[in-house]
């Protein structure tokens, strides 16, 4: 028995080194094959991603013909702009109305999706999704044909409650109000599939607990399902921001910035003023005014992306 | 003792459960009747694209019932699918998309199996930052790659402006960031004796990658690749940034430019466009739906 032992060992000693070495060959090799593994994707980030955006920081400090170096000028010369100013409001307005109405009737959808039985959901779910299958520039173009002030869908139907022609696109303020609309109805169904992967995840038992202490449908919701959804929810949110904040097509498409310059967000502004009038240094500056923005809201989704490593 | 017991909780039980069933079933018809209003409200875009796209232009300017089509006619379509530009567009858009799914997946399924498995000096500030990536919008990059290219193709010759192919480069940065990240969520959630195992019968991490991981998350690259496919398909800013001819453009960007001339809206063939432009997504999304959500839900919830 003792003998059996010692003669295993003894084979497991020999045999060690040139074990060994392999296995340190292998490690060697293996950091080599992992860096030639990663390195398209370093390239790809480091040139298309990376070098833009400080590209994007260089170019902001020359002048429109870009031979000559302004420092702040073209900040100096935005912020002297009635325009900019609008564009700032706006964009704040338009990203926060619209994520919060997004969040809420996500979050209002995906409680009555979870509440039917569960034979059905799939069919709910698969058709309130659809607004956020379609490319945006396609579905956009539908609400640009029902918005249209002549032969418009919705002034027809709405003159039937004696409601008057409605001038969705042409009064800055139903504008404005129009831009949302069409954001929350392409990005509600995100929320709506995200809180519903949610509400899967809470256990069962801790409602039925709740029910038995006796608490009513707003308790259930105050003290199980936020808590319970608050990770989802904040990165749902903050991912939203960013999206919403540097959103482009519905914008363009709609109004083109328009009544008067009233709906333009950052990235529109800048396609204009950067493309359009192919001032480049100045349309870099503009869409920088994004990152503050950006950079908060991701520092807040990294924090909870690491947060959520650590613990698996 | 017991009997009493059981006695005294019996009816008072009971009466609960009653008024508990019938609370749920007002729950249900709320619910049922919410879920409609919210079903009509996502979907009366698609479905007023369709109802416009079966009418004439004589029909549409009549002022009849804009909800009806009074006399439906396919003339829109064949309008279209026979129109030479049209189809251009749609080629264009089929061909990018489906080179940029794989460019982008022979990028992001070797990155993710060295960034899930294999860790090295700075694996795990790598794949922080290829989430970081994903983070950053396309409309914080279009002027700065603009003028990439711009000095690029000066420098070296080679046309990159107003070129559909100048697509195939650009579209992967968008793509690639979010599908490297959630096949790192899949491939990491493979069991490490499955590879372990592999290893100790002598396969290479080529085979490794090819034999188990692959085939295990195949469910995940499904989803990215559906991810990418739609993503560049949807992809609007990009092309109305970088091609300005009629011949190189994308699906999107031709129907929103050359359809509207000037005043004019030729609104059946436009939602005739839009539609035919929506329906491959859409089309993907029907038969695979459940891989699309795993791929939306992916990002916030596995990693």
């Amino acid at each position: 028995m003792a003998d059996a032992v010692v003669e295993q060992g003894r084979l497991a000693r020999a045999a060690s080194p040139r074990k060994r070495a392999s296995l340190h060959n292998k490690l060697g090799r293996k950091s080599t094959v992992a860096f030639f593994l990663t390195l398209p994707l370093i390239l790809l980030i480091a040139a298309l991603v990376l070098y833009p955006a400080l590209y994007s920081v260089h170019l902001a400090t020359l002048n429109k013909s870009m031979q000559k170096f302004v420092g702040f000028g073209n900040f100096t010369f935005l912020f002297k702009r009635e325009t900019f100013w609008m564009v700032v409001k706006q964009s704040c307005l338009f990203a926060i109305t619209a994520v919060i109405f997004k969040a809420l009737i996500g979050f209002i959808v995906a409680h009555f999706v979870h509440n039917i039985p569960a034979k059905g959901q799939r069919k709910w779910r698969g058709m309130l999704l659809v607004p956020w299958v379609i490319p945006p520039a396609m579905s956009t173009l539908a609400w640009l044909w029902l918005f249209d002030p002549s032969y418009s869908a919705f002034n027809y139907t709405l003159s039937f409650f004696g409601i008057g022609p409605i001038p969705w696109l042409g009064d800055a303020s139903w504008a404005r109000f129009s831009v949302i609309l069409v954001n929350v109805w392409y990005g509600a169904p995100f929320f709506m599939i995200m809180y519903l992967a949610a509400l899967k995840s809470v256990p069962d038992q801790l409602y039925e607990a709740a029910a038995i202490d006796g608490a009513n449908w707003w308790q259930r919701i105050w003290f199980i399902t936020l808590p319970m959804m608050r990770n989802i929810i904040a990165i749902t949110t903050l991912f939203s921001l960013i999206v919403t904040f540097a959103n482009f097509d519905i914008v363009r498409i709609l109004t083109s910035g328009g009544p008067l310059d009233s709906t333009h967000l950052f990235a529109t502004w800048a396609f204009q003023v950067g493309i359009q009038s192919s001032d480049i240094p100045l349309g870099a500056c503009v869409s920088l005014f994004m990152v503050p923005i950006l950079a908060v809201a991701a520092i807040f989704i990294l924090r909870d992306v690491s947060k959520r490593g650590n613990e698996s | 003792m017991s009997m009493l017991a059981i006695d005294k909780g019996g009816p008072s039980r009971k009466v609960k459960y009653g008024s508990m069933s019938r609370d749920r079933t007002w729950a249900l018809r709320w619910s049922y009747f919410f879920l409609v209003l919210f079903a009509a409200f996502s979907l009366i875009p698609p479905i007023y694209m369709l109802i416009t796209s079966l009418k004439s232009s004589a029909e549409i300017s009549a002022a009849t019932n804009p909800w009806w089509v009074f006399h439906p006619t396919l003339s829109n379509y064949f309008e279209l699918l026979t129109s030479n530009q049209f189809l251009r567009f749609f080629w264009n858009s089929a061909i990018v998309s489906i080179v940029v799914v794989i460019v982008t997946m022979l990028i992001s399924i070797p990155a993710a199996f060295a960034l899930a498995r294999m860790k090295f000096w700075g694996s795990a500030t790598l794949a922080t930052g290829v989430f970081l990536t994903y983070l950053i919008p396309d409309s914080l990059l279009f002027i700065p790659l603009f003028k990439m290219l711009a000095v690029i193709q000066d420098f070296t010759g080679i046309a990159l402006l107003n070129r559909w192919y100048v697509l195939l480069l650009i579209y992967p940065t968008l793509t690639v960031p979010f599908c490297t990240w959630i096949m790192i969520g899949y491939f990491a959630s493979i069991p490490k004796e499955l590879d372990e195992a592999a290893i100790i019968d002598g396969a290479s991490w080529l085979q490794t990658l090819m034999r188990i991981f692959i085939p295990v998350a195949l469910p995940g690259l499904i989803a990215a690749t559906i991810f990418a496919f739609t993503v560049s398909w949807a992809q609007f800013l990009y092309p109305l940034v970088f091609t300005t001819s009629v011949d190189q453009f994308v699906l999107p960007v031709g129907i929103t430019t050359t359809l509207i001339k000037g005043d004019v809206f030729n609104w059946g063939q436009i939602m005739t466009g839009a539609l035919l432009g929506a329906a491959p997504p859409l089309i993907i999304y029907a038969f695979l739906m459940d891989y699309y959500i795993a791929g939306l839900t992916a990002g916030a919830t596995k990693g």
